[in-house]
């Protein structure tokens, strides 16, 4: 018993010092909640270029409380992430860094950074509705408050209130029109639905295409990821079931979130952090996300995926995203007080 | 055979401890010389003194280190969390609340129903394919809930191929034609759960069965009882303690389940703790949340406890493993249908499923690190396995020792932290890892003027620990269980021969509890594979395991890129569950000679 108890000590430690080892000085580490799979063909190229390897710790739950804990020790330079809500989480918790960067400030619309540069959106994804080709007429919905029309009875699905992209919406809702004028929308909502609210993006599309509801909403690139799916052509017949509709054009535009990067307070690398922020707006990095992720670049000028094009461009909300994620706990609140996934 | 007798020598250990106690001990008892205090205090000292040797000793410090996320965890309930209990007491507390407590009450009797009755006919009865059964029954536990849950959503949902099929021969043209349950439930997530989560109580009961005196069997039958009356008057009751071991983990399980009850949007408790948690930004919500249900559940165990005590459940003798009755005609068929329909759906359909996807999407989901995915899967699991048996087995034993009932509820308190999500225990051990970390990097600055940074945060280390903590209810649950099988007169009688404490664990507790240790190590291993969200937040730079890897493609809606993770997840559960049952079976031939 003792020899196991020796040998297992001995394995952790091992262990322990071996991956604490693999980080050298000059790497970029970075935390990130997008998947790995997603960054890989980024990262490879940033590393091709600029000679800088990263590392990653690919997390979702409970990273910025890691971030916090590691405090001043923390072996990372830079967080990658979507949802301006996990971003200002962070600014809130005061572990970000504020960068100056020519670069970075040419290449992303100020609506879209930090004022004081903590963070930096690398992309902007719309929150846009799959109108059914069949069953509603062109023009018959264009915009979110339509969801809400009693005309609307029994013809929407939508995934949970309490999803991180549904939460946006509402608190950007809650931003424009204040908390009694979204939560009456909500209601409205809540009482169109065809069934529970349920499943991921897709599963919507899905939804419409069996005639279990007429209109759903989801974000932009699911629809790109569908349309394309040689994989699975069963996708494509529910993104050809589809229009996309932007809703809002006629105000104050579409919703829209971002996926961002920021680099931490406590970095010990700061310079190669920025670089590799840098890097993920530049012409080539943009392109990937654009081609390969169906999202739209946040630099002016890098062309978008033809498939994404072929929506047509359309008005984003400006509004400051900040302000957005400022309402999100009212938003999770307000889908608790409505019932809406029950 | 004291079933249900009150046991008047509750602590025979008391005999012989004047004897037995080294005089080191003497030594010691004399040096702390408690009289001084007054009477009072010596007493209490003496009673706490005897209570305080190596193993008590040992079993606290176990508890003391698997309890440090549930004490981050209080602490951080500690902290103000504004007015989210009215918010939720006014809107959604009371549904998670109910659903919560339909979706244990659905799981906990169907785990009971299905892993206890499969556990008997297998060990009293011979039918066509027992053997195979033996084994294949604690297939499905390797399966992850929410990898089930996709599958059968896929299958069963409208445009399904049982739906599409039924469409097509029925000439039903849309879902407004005709009703169809919803897999999408809390009746789905609770089938889901008992597919995947009845080998516990299968496991459990069945080596309580096969470890059964024959003589209370025979008794019985002698005594006029049929097969029916002596499984629910003797072999029942007798397997109690296991099978309630088994139910509270699958019920634990249930409880800190969250990818199931998200996908199929069932609000339950653990819902709302990450809602409160990542939506409302609230951590000290959400501990405080996660508290009320750790005291939930460990007032269901405390219940549970009291309603039998006062019973003992050990058996005199040693000899087991009856004859067993053959079935044939209907009965036999009825038996192979009892057992195959569970395997069938909790692991067949769903590997071949995965099996197809993994085999279309090779290109995709093969990619480099997979292999090294898999080398740190099976090495984690492999050493979480042996540390949680090794520490379940001393904590269990220390307790056992002591015999308080201060030290019981400790032991079982320190293993409640299953019960909770995770990520909020995996938090829980960030927190005071950093601490911890910080303090020796501080402590180096002073003395040699460098830093060491991180040295356990983030590390394998980390991971172990986390591991360790959170299924030390696996481990010390199934110890525990089997403990509590063997007679006090055993090692009464090995410690009157002059044998110590640990000698007496070494030559007899441990062959005795050869099948309690292996089943331990197994449901361990394999819920290690399984593991995600205490990865996910405490692992290294570049460090990945099969469950990471299939969730990247998951959390992005590519479940069949996902399946060659969670197939090779589900294949590396397999070859220790086909050794532990050939291990159990060969112990019940073992000893009917």
């Amino acid at each position: 018993m003792k020899s196991v108890f020796a040998a297992i000590g001995l394995c952790a430690v091992a262990l322990t010092f071996v991956s604490g080892m693999a980080l050298a000085a000059g790497d970029v580490n970075l935390y990130s909640y997008r998947q790995p799979f997603l960054i890989k063909p980024m990262l490879a190229q940033f590393t091709k270029q600029s000679g800088i390897e990263v590392n990653v710790v690919y997390a979702k739950k409970g990273m910025l409380e890691r971030i916090k804990a590691e405090g001043e020790n923390t072996p990372a330079d830079a967080v990658l992430t979507t949802d301006v809500g996990r971003l200002s989480d962070m600014v809130d918790a005061g572990v970000l860094a504020s960068v100056k960067s020519a670069k970075l400030e040419a290449a992303v619309a100020p609506q879209y950074r930090h004022p004081d540069g903590l963070w930096f959106a690398l992309t902007t994804r719309a929150r846009i509705l799959f109108a059914s080709k069949e069953r509603v007429k062109p023009g018959e919905v264009t915009s979110y408050e339509d969801l809400a029309d009693p005309k609307m009875k029994g013809r929407i699905c939508i995934r949970s209130g309490k999803h991180l992209y549904n939460i946006s919406l509402l608190a950007s809702m809650i931003a424009h029109k204040g908390e009694a004028q979204a939560e009456k929308w909500l209601r409205g909502v809540k009482a169109n639905l065809a069934r529970r609210p349920q499943g991921n993006d897709r599963a919507q599309a899905r939804a419409v295409y069996e005639g279990v509801c007429d209109i759903a909403i989801g974000n932009n690139y699911y629809m790109g990821k569908m349309e394309t799916n040689e994989k699975k052509p069963e996708q494509k017949k529910w993104a050809a079931s589809v229009n996309v509709v932007f809703p809002n054009q006629g105000d104050r535009g579409t919703h829209v979130n971002i996926s961002g990067a920021a680099v931490l307070k406590y970095s010990k690398n700061k310079e190669n952090a920025v670089k590799l922020l840098e890097f993920l707006v530049s012409d080539s990095a943009q392109k990937i996300y654009a081609e390969q992720n169906f999202e739209y670049p946040v630099k002016a000028g890098v062309p978008i995926s033809p498939v994404v094009k072929a929506w047509g461009s359309f008005k984003a909300d400006n509004i400051n995203l900040a302000l957005v994620a400022k309402h999100r706990a009212q938003a999770a609140k307000m889908v608790d007080r409505v019932g809406f996934d029950q | 055979m004291a079933l249900t007798s009150k046991n008047p020598n509750k602590n025979p250990r008391k005999n012989q401890s004047g004897r037995l106690k080294n005089a080191s001990s003497r030594l010691l008892r004399a040096g702390v010389s408690v009289r001084l205090v007054g009477t009072t205090i010596a007493r209490f000292g003496k009673y706490f003194y005897r209570q305080l040797d190596g193993w008590t000793l040992i079993a606290l410090l176990i508890a003391l280190l698997v309890a440090v996320p549930l004490v981050t965890v209080l602490w951080l309930a500690l902290s103000p969390s504004g007015d989210i209990w009215s918010h939720l007491a006014s809107t959604v507390l009371p549904h998670y609340i109910w659903t919560t407590l339909l979706l244990m009450l659905g799981v906990g009797i169907g785990v009971s129903v299905i892993g206890t009755g499969t556990a008997w006919l297998t060990t009293t009865y011979r039918f066509p394919g027992v053997k195979i059964f033996e084994w294949a029954l604690l297939l499905p536990l390797a399966v992850p809930a929410y990898i089930i849950a996709y599958i059968y959503t896929d299958l069963l949902e409208y445009a399904g191929p049982l739906q599409g099929a039924l469409r097509d021969v029925m000439g039903w043209k849309s879902a407004r034609d005709y009703w169809f349950p919803e897999i999408r439930s809390l009746g789905g997530a609770i089938i889901m759960m008992v597919l995947t989560l009845y080998p516990y109580v299968y496991l459990l009961a069945r080596s309580s069965f096969l470890e059964q005196s024959t003589a209370v069997l025979e008794a019985g039958r002698v005594l006029g009882r049929g097969p029916w009356r002596s499984f629910i008057e003797l072999a029942l009751p007798l397997a109690r303690p296991a099978i309630v071991v088994g139910v509270s983990l699958a019920l634990m399980e249930t409880l800190n389940d969250f990818g199931t009850v998200d996908f199929f949007a069932v609000q339950t408790f653990t819902a709302g703790i990450y809602d409160v948690w990542l939506n409302m930004n609230n951590i000290a919500g959400a501990a405080q949340l996660a508290v009320v249900l750790m005291a939930f559940v460990f007032a269901l165990i405390a219940v549970e406890r009291l309603a039998r005590k006062g019973r003992r459940f050990d058996s005199v003798t040693g000899r087991t493993g009856s004859h067993r009755q053959q079935l044939s005609g209907w009965q036999g068929f009825a038996a192979v249908a009892i057992c195959l329909l569970p395997v069938l759906l909790g692991f067949v359909l769903p590997a071949l499923v995965l099996l197809d996807h993994a085999i279309n999407f090779y290109e995709i989901s093969f990619e480099a690190g997979f292999l090294t995915h898999a080398w740190n899967s099976l090495l984690l699991s492999s050493i979480v396995a042996l540390v949680s048996v090794a520490l379940g087995l001393l904590l269990a034993y220390g307790v056992r020792l002591s015999g308080t009932n201060v030290m019981k509820s400790a032991s079982r308190l320190a293993s409640i932290g299953y019960a909770v999500p995770g990520s909020v225990l995996a938090v829980g051990i960030l927190i005071p890892l950093s601490s911890l970390d910080h303090g020796l990097d501080a402590m180096s600055k002073d003395l040699f003027g460098i830093g060491t940074g991180l040295l356990f945060s983030g590390t394998m280390f980390a991971l172990i620990y986390g591991y360790t903590t959170r299924f030390m209810a696996l481990s010390h649950g199934s110890v525990e269980a089997g403990l509590a099988r063997i007679t006090p007169n055993m090692e009464g009688a090995a410690r009157s021969l002059g044998a110590t404490r640990g000698q007496t664990l070494r030559r007899i507790h441990l062959p005795l509890l050869r099948g309690s240790l292996l089943t331990a190590a197994l449901i361990v291993f394999v819920d290690s594979m399984k593991e995600l969200p205490m990865t996910m937040l405490l692992r290294p730079f570049n460090f990945g395991t099969l469950a990471t890897h299939a969730h990247q493609f998951a959390s992005d809606e590519l479940f069949e890129e996902a399946a060659l993770g969670s197939l090779a997840i589900v294949l590396a559960g397999i070859i220790p569950v086909i050794l532990l049952s050939r291990a159990i079976a060969g112990r019940g031939k073992g000893s009917q000679s």
